[in-house]
């Protein structure tokens, strides 16, 4: 049994359906990537995962367990990290702690261990409007992981962000799941950012995947560098790069 | 040629900068306050070629403001208008800011109760003085009424308003953390609206000012308004002045009372828009 299950879900606003019976299951630790043109129901579905949607029919099981609204079993990293203004970056992370209910002093002892895990002890005390775009995701990435989910969702995470940072952040995700070695689901439309963090890349095109396209890099991906000029990863980006193309081509047909 | 612009481009920033400095050094303060001095003066000035019976001047204010202090008229007053006053507002903010927050929340109470607010609003509700007035009688409880109804619907609608302008996904970020309702309103909702809530309460002071005067004028004649209207039938002017530069005065002090309350309670509004509230 598979530790996440999406089993054809269709998603329909009116006669437009944004999702079009989409199924696939991802293992535990593994990281699953979902790449596509804007529209092609890549953020519903992880949306419907999260339960921020409900889906017009099929199912979504964690763990074995289906699923129907939130969970403290999945942990959701916004596009722009939506850290709440009055909040301090530690207490920012303690949020979805507080939300499931645990008290002090364990609520602080848990928000700092994960500010540790993403490098911002010194941040401890500051306001989200003091933390540049990179600070700020990292602090979604800690909130998310603070409740300790069977499933971590990232919704085009690292999107907004600069390069130089978001290669940043992917080294810093690399080595977040080298340590906890969470199920990860991530929506983005970069390609490098697919191969780079994904065991597995499923491109989508219309409400559908197309294809589920394995990437064969093994983990712990710690040498971003030697990744990159290795074989395996320019073979997999000119796979995807194809496949997202054809897709694009009969779309456009 | 490029040598030449090489050398003058500096020169020009620096002028620049020059001018930036004498602007910015001078504190906002002082020149509010030559602002002032220099409006009193003119006034004074032309004011006491006017006659009397029209116009007055701020001398022949400062000399009736005494002369009521010493008889304990204006102090008189000032305590039986403030107490429908204070009353009359913070019922409207206790009752204003949470109706707000359940309209702007719940799509069905929105849709059965906006209206009456917007109207509300909209309604020039000193016209229904004379009907309060039989409701009432004459007495604390018909001002304190009309303060309440003028400052309710501007807390009301604003506090409403900044519950709508909540981003979308900020309130997401509760969802998906499985936040209760209650918890969603306490932790998100009411903190992102804090700026629309202070900006109703500080308008809801200058509506309630007007709440107050007119109501002692059409109602039992007391308080600062009564001394405003048997000044002004007796053709005392400057003495009609006195309480009106009082209720100003006291108005741009509660008004910056909400202002301080603002940054006491959301001191990361000031942070986030890098300047004070006034």
């Amino acid at each position: 049994m598979a530790h996440l299950e999406v089993q054809n879900i269709t998603k329909s606003f009116g006669t437009h359906h944004a999702l079009d019976g989409v199924s696939f299951n991802v293992e535990k630790g593994d990281v699953v990537a979902l790449i596509g043109p804007s529209g092609c129901g890549k953020t519903t579905a992880l949306r419907i995962i999260m339960g921020l949607e409900t889906a017009t029919s099929g199912q979504v099981k964690v763990a074995g367990r289906p699923v129907s609204g939130c969970g403290h079993d999945r942990g959701m990293v916004f596009q722009h990290a939506e850290l709440l203004p009055w909040r301090n970056t530690l207490s920012n992370i303690g949020y979805g702690l507080e939300m499931k209910g645990m008290k002090e002093p364990e609520l602080s002892r848990t928000a700092m261990h994960y500010l540790e895990l993403v490098g911002l002890t010194l941040a401890k005390d500051r306001r989200p409007h003091q933390l540049s775009g990179g600070m700020k995701q990292r602090v979604g990435i800690a909130r998310a992981l603070a409740i300790d989910p069977e499933v971590l969702l990232m919704d085009e995470p690292f999107g907004a962000l600069d390069s130089q940072t978001r290669e940043g952040l992917h080294g810093e995700l690399l080595s977040i799941h080298a340590k906890t070695q969470k199920t990860i689901i991530f929506v983005t439309h970069d390609l490098d950012e697919a191969v780079m963090l994904a065991d597995r890349v499923a491109v989508m095109h219309a409400g559908k995947i197309s294809q589920i396209i394995p990437i064969e890099l093994e983990r712990p991906r710690l040498d971003m560098r030697a990744i990159r000029t290795s074989a395996e990863y320019s073979k997999k980006r000119t796979l995807i790069w194809e496949a997202l193309h054809d897709a694009g081509v009969s779309a456009a047909a | 040629m490029t040598t030449d612009t090489e050398i003058q481009a500096p020169a020009r920033v620096e002028r620049r900068a020059g001018q930036a400095s004498w602007t910015s050094t001078v504190p906002a303060w002082v020149i509010t306050t030559i602002s002032v001095a220099v409006a009193t003066g003119l006034w004074e000035f032309f004011g006491r070629d006017v006659n009397p019976l029209l116009g007055t001047y701020p001398s022949a204010i400062i000399k009736a403001f005494f002369s009521m202090l010493q008889t304990g008229r204006l102090q008189d007053a000032l305590i039986q208008s403030s107490q429908p006053f204070i009353v009359g507002y913070i019922v409207a903010a206790i009752v204003g800011i949470p109706v707000g927050l359940l309209l702007g929340r719940y799509r069905i109470l929105e849709s059965a109760l906006g209206i009456y607010v917007t109207a509300g609003y909209a309604t020039p509700l000193i016209a229904l003085v004379p009907l309060l007035i039989l409701w009432f009688g004459l007495g604390f409880m018909v001002k304190a009424v009309v303060v309440f109804l003028l400052s309710f619907f501007p807390i009301c609608i604003n506090t409403w308003f900044g519950v709508k302008a909540v981003p979308k996904t900020m309130i997401e970020v509760g969802t998906a953390f499985c936040a209760s309702q209650t918890a969603i309103m306490r932790g998100i909702i009411l903190p992102a609206t804090i700026p629309y809530i202070m900006a109703g309460l500080r308008l809801g002071i200058g509506k309630a000012v007007i709440g107050i005067v007119i109501a002692e004028f059409l109602t039992a004649i007391s308080g600062l308004g009564g001394i405003i209207i048997t000044s002004a039938n007796s053709f005392r002017t400057a003495e009609m002045f006195v309480p009106v530069i009082l209720i100003m005065v006291l108005a741009v002090a509660l008004t910056a009372l909400v202002g301080w309350l603002e940054k006491y309670v959301a001191p990361w509004q000031s942070e986030i828009t890098g300047h004070d509230s006034v």
